[in-house]
């Protein structure tokens, strides 16, 4: 204690006093994307509670037909590629969005949305083909479970190409401002974050569930 | 943080970096679309060429697979890393997988249990 107060005054005054806590904005730079992982994050959760429901309930045909005998896999490797390449080409976008060529970029989002609208005609006609044999949502457990997944993965991909059809009005008219760059950063990790999805659907749902 | 408080103007607002923080490169798109189609084909060749006898090793490969792509769209196409957003991206991930493994492995251990306990009540032979 004595050496404490010795020492002290040899080495001067501080320059400033002591802060225990900021006084200024401390907010990080990119709030809003952090912000969008969060609810990502929790869209997340639902489809893990869906995914649970699914592993549940995938077994209980009720007398019913079973997944190795509706699913069609051959479609299902059409529509994960399609959504594979739709992930690669908004990256492409988002390279052109850096360097700030929106023709481009415009071109790439375009393909962008074909593809994931060919992935949401895909997905549709199955629903049909599967309702209009009789085996709707209503036949068996493993029916519901699976078209409440999928369908809510289907709506999630729809609403995806909405946003993006809203932001290619939007930088058509107002051009790359930051204001846009920054809305398609965040649709670029819901699409990606979409596809992340799709390989839990294809791995559980369709490739498990055709297992004898 | 101090680089931070050099811009004041872009401060004002909160969106005015035009950086956003993220530098995508073609070579990791490309990388991670490679990585992603072998990761892709293997499984659905595994099913659909009927390469394992036993449904639950193919299962367990097709799982594996699966959590090996799901780690590569994040690192490649979604750019996760341990520093982006100062480490909160990655906190928030590690918390909601830890919920996605608990909500996941709880209902079906749990689930599995009740049915296999149940059983003997459905018996009508147990039945007085």
């Amino acid at each position: 204690m004595s050496e404490l107060s010795t020492t002290l005054p040899a080495s001067g005054a501080p320059a400033q006093p002591l802060a225990f806590h900021d006084t200024a904005e401390s907010h990080p730079p990119n709030g809003t994307l952090l912000g969008f992982w969060v609810y990502l994050m929790s869209d997340c959760l639902v489809f893990a509670c869906l995914f649970a429901a699914y592993g549940v309930l995938g077994r209980e045909y009720a007398g019913g037909p079973t997944g190795a005998q509706v699913l069609e896999l051959p479609a299902v490797a059409v529509n994960t590629a399609l959504l594979l390449l739709s992930s690669i080409t908004y990256g492409f976008a988002v390279l052109q969005m850096q360097r700030d060529r929106q023709r481009p970029m415009m071109l790439w989002l375009a393909v962008t949305g074909l593809l994931g609208a060919g992935f949401i005609t895909l997905e549709l006609r199955e629903f049909a083909h599967l309702i209009a044999i009789g085996a709707g949502p209503q036949r068996s457990a493993f029916l519901s479970s699976f078209f409440t997944l999928v369908g809510t993965h289907g709506l999630h991909v729809s609403c995806g190409i909405l946003w993006l059809i809203v932001l290619m009005t939007q930088v058509a008219r107002k051009g790359l401002i930051p204001a846009n760059k920054r809305r398609l950063m965040c649709l670029s990790m819901f699409w990606h974050f979409l596809d992340v999805v799709w390989v839990g659907v294809f791995s559980f749902v369709y490739l498990m569930g055709v297992l004898p | 943080m101090s680089a931070h408080d050099d811009t004041p103007a872009a401060h004002g607002d909160g969106h005015g970096h035009d950086e956003l923080g993220i530098h995508a490169t073609f070579g990791g798109y490309m990388t991670g679309f490679v990585l992603a189609v072998v990761l892709t084909v293997i499984p659905f060749w595994l099913v659909m060429g009927h390469v394992f006898d036993t449904s639950s090793t193919a299962a367990v490969v097709i799982l594996g697979l699966a959590a090996v792509q799901i780690v590569v769209h994040m690192i490649y196409f979604l750019h996760m890393n341990a520093k982006s957003e100062g480490g909160w991206n990655m906190l928030a991930l590690v918390f909601t997988i830890v919920l996605v493994v608990i909500t996941l492995s709880g209902s079906i251990w749990i689930m599995y249990h009740l049915n296999h306990n149940m059983m003997p009540m459905i018996n009508p032979a147990n039945l007085p």
